[in-house]
């Protein structure tokens, strides 16, 4: 059965689960660097990304959850999570993940009393999806590779490079399951890629 | 499209993003760093931690709002605030000023005996004390986005906070047990509204996250609030009223993510210093009982 980690240092751990069982697939919690060897995609939840990262390296994870990502294996980051991704942080010197080839703006909508719903126009998932941006971020610019899957307001809010997704928004606080059947489709054709090679 | 700000999701889900973390009360610029750079997940900003609010005696009330925008100034990790019980304007005035969730708190000398703020009624989420089920549905039906024990704050004594999540919990799943016809009585005798005991019932669970609060004065306090089910824990008077603030901050955190990891929980409560130092409660005077404010 296709397994599916999400990373449970931090943060909205139990909503990601019961959206991946609703999809089909089986959901882990990923505490340490043993917990990664079994599983064939990662989600990195939405919470808090400094805390997220300070605990990474607290159990030195980061080598490993780099080397996840470099043997292809697909890895989804909802707003924490898409920061821990990017490339490039505004104002920040250091990135954390930093394979996304993406520049990301922290908390760009303002304070918790700027957070808001909306509904989402995004390809290949769909329209009307119900997009909740809490202290959001965004991306404010992508690379050539990367796919942009979503906007809103002239921001971009969800895009795709190869086996990573990324998006500002919090599909799993939703009943709507299209995103989350979205990333369990690219673990499973990762799979198949990999049984091909 | 339309933009919707203020919901309910909005409200509860920055509260879900907070699970199983620390959020630290600190006084000033220099204390919130430190909390960040801990790895807390939020910071409450305050004037005074609770027990030096016991020890001050008199009335205590919001913080000056100077104190409070050099904590925002001064972090990126959200910033609570506290509000008296009941008072309306103090809460008005927090959320003008831009805090990301406010706490109507018992640990302030309560605005109004009789009613809570409507809470429903703000764009700002709120957190509110609970230590039963009918208290924490009522603050649940007033529009309080998140939960926490009330304990009994600023004592550094867990025993409060151990109760009252015990109690809650126990009551959650008797509700959940119950046939759907004995819950009018039942939210009769909690003192809950209906309503919200039917969604509990329906969804097995509250409809939003509990932390941990009030007493919480070591990393194996946290680690045994989230064995008995907090969903993570505030930390008031512990972190900057023990020796080392900064080892006692980590731990914390730390222990709080690895709860269940007993030989790490060892390792991270080495050579961090002394606690502050508690109280037992039985030297409280009933008017010393913060946990007692609320209706």
């Amino acid at each position: 059965m296709t397994t599916i980690g999400i990373l449970a240092l931090q943060g909205a751990v139990r909503e990601h689960a019961v959206a991946v069982e609703k999809c089909g697939a089986r959901a882990v919690a990923v505490k340490s660097v043993e917990d990664l060897q079994n599983i064939d995609g990662l989600i990195l939840p939405g919470g808090e990304s400094t805390t997220m990262r300070r605990l990474i390296d607290t159990y030195d994870m980061m080598k490993q959850l780099k080397r996840f990502i470099s043997l292809d294996k697909p890895v989804f980051g909802t707003c924490a999570g898409l920061i821990l991704l990017a490339r490039t942080i505004e104002g920040s010197d250091e990135s954390h993940i930093g394979m996304m080839d993406i520049v990301v703006r922290r908390n760009s909508y303002g304070r918790q009393v700027n957070s808001f719903e909306t509904a989402l126009e995004i390809k290949d998932v769909g329209n009307d999806f119900p997009g909740v941006f809490i202290r959001a971020p965004h991306i404010i610019s992508v690379d050539e590779g990367v796919e942009i899957l979503c906007e809103h307001d002239g921001r971009i809010v969800m895009a795709r490079q190869d086996c990573l997704l990324a998006c500002a928004f919090h599909p799993e606080l939703t009943d709507d399951t299209r995103v989350m059947a979205y990333f369990v489709k690219m673990v499973r054709a990762s799979i198949i890629a990999r049984i091909k090679h | 499209m339309t933009k919707k700000v203020g919901t309910v999701l909005v409200k509860r889900g920055m509260a879900e993003m907070q699970k199983g973390g620390v959020i630290m009360d600190v006084v000033n610029a220099e204390q919130a760093r430190i909390a960040e750079k801990a790895g807390a997940v939020a910071v409450m900003a305050l004037e005074r931690v609770p027990s030096d609010i016991r020890k001050a005696g008199g009335v205590a009330r919001m913080a000056d709002p100077t104190i409070v925008e050099e904590v925002m100034k001064a972090v990126s990790i959200p910033v609570m605030a506290k509000a008296r019980i009941g008072h309306i304007v103090e809460a008005r005035i927090l959320e003008a000023m831009g805090v990301d969730y406010i706490d109507e708190s018992e640990v302030l000398t309560p605005a109004d005996e009789e009613y809570h703020i409507l809470k429903s009624s703000f764009t700002v989420p709120f957190v509110c004390g609970c230590r039963d089920l009918g208290e924490a549905a009522r603050r649940i039906g007033e529009g309080a986005a998140m939960l926490r024990t009330k304990g009994e704050p600023g004592t550094g004594n867990i025993v409060e906070a151990v109760r009252h999540m015990r109690k809650v919990n126990a009551q959650v799943r008797r509700v959940v047990a119950m046939n759907e016809d004995e819950l009018m009585t039942e939210a009769k005798l909690l003192g809950a509204p209906y309503e919200i005991l039917l969604q509990i019932k329906k969804n097995g669970r509250l409809p939003v996250v509990n932390f941990a609060a009030g007493g919480v004065a070591t990393p194996a306090d946290a680690a045994l609030m989230m064995e008995l089910g907090a969903d993570g824990v505030f930390v008031g008077s512990g972190i900057f009223k023990s020796e080392n603030p900064a080892a006692f901050a980590k731990a914390i955190v730390e222990a709080t993510t690895h709860y269940q990891d007993y030989k790490l929980l060892a390792e991270i409560s080495k050579n961090i210093g002394t606690p502050m130092t508690g109280l037992e409660m039985s030297s409280l005077t009933p008017a010393d009982r913060m946990q007692d404010r609320g209706w």
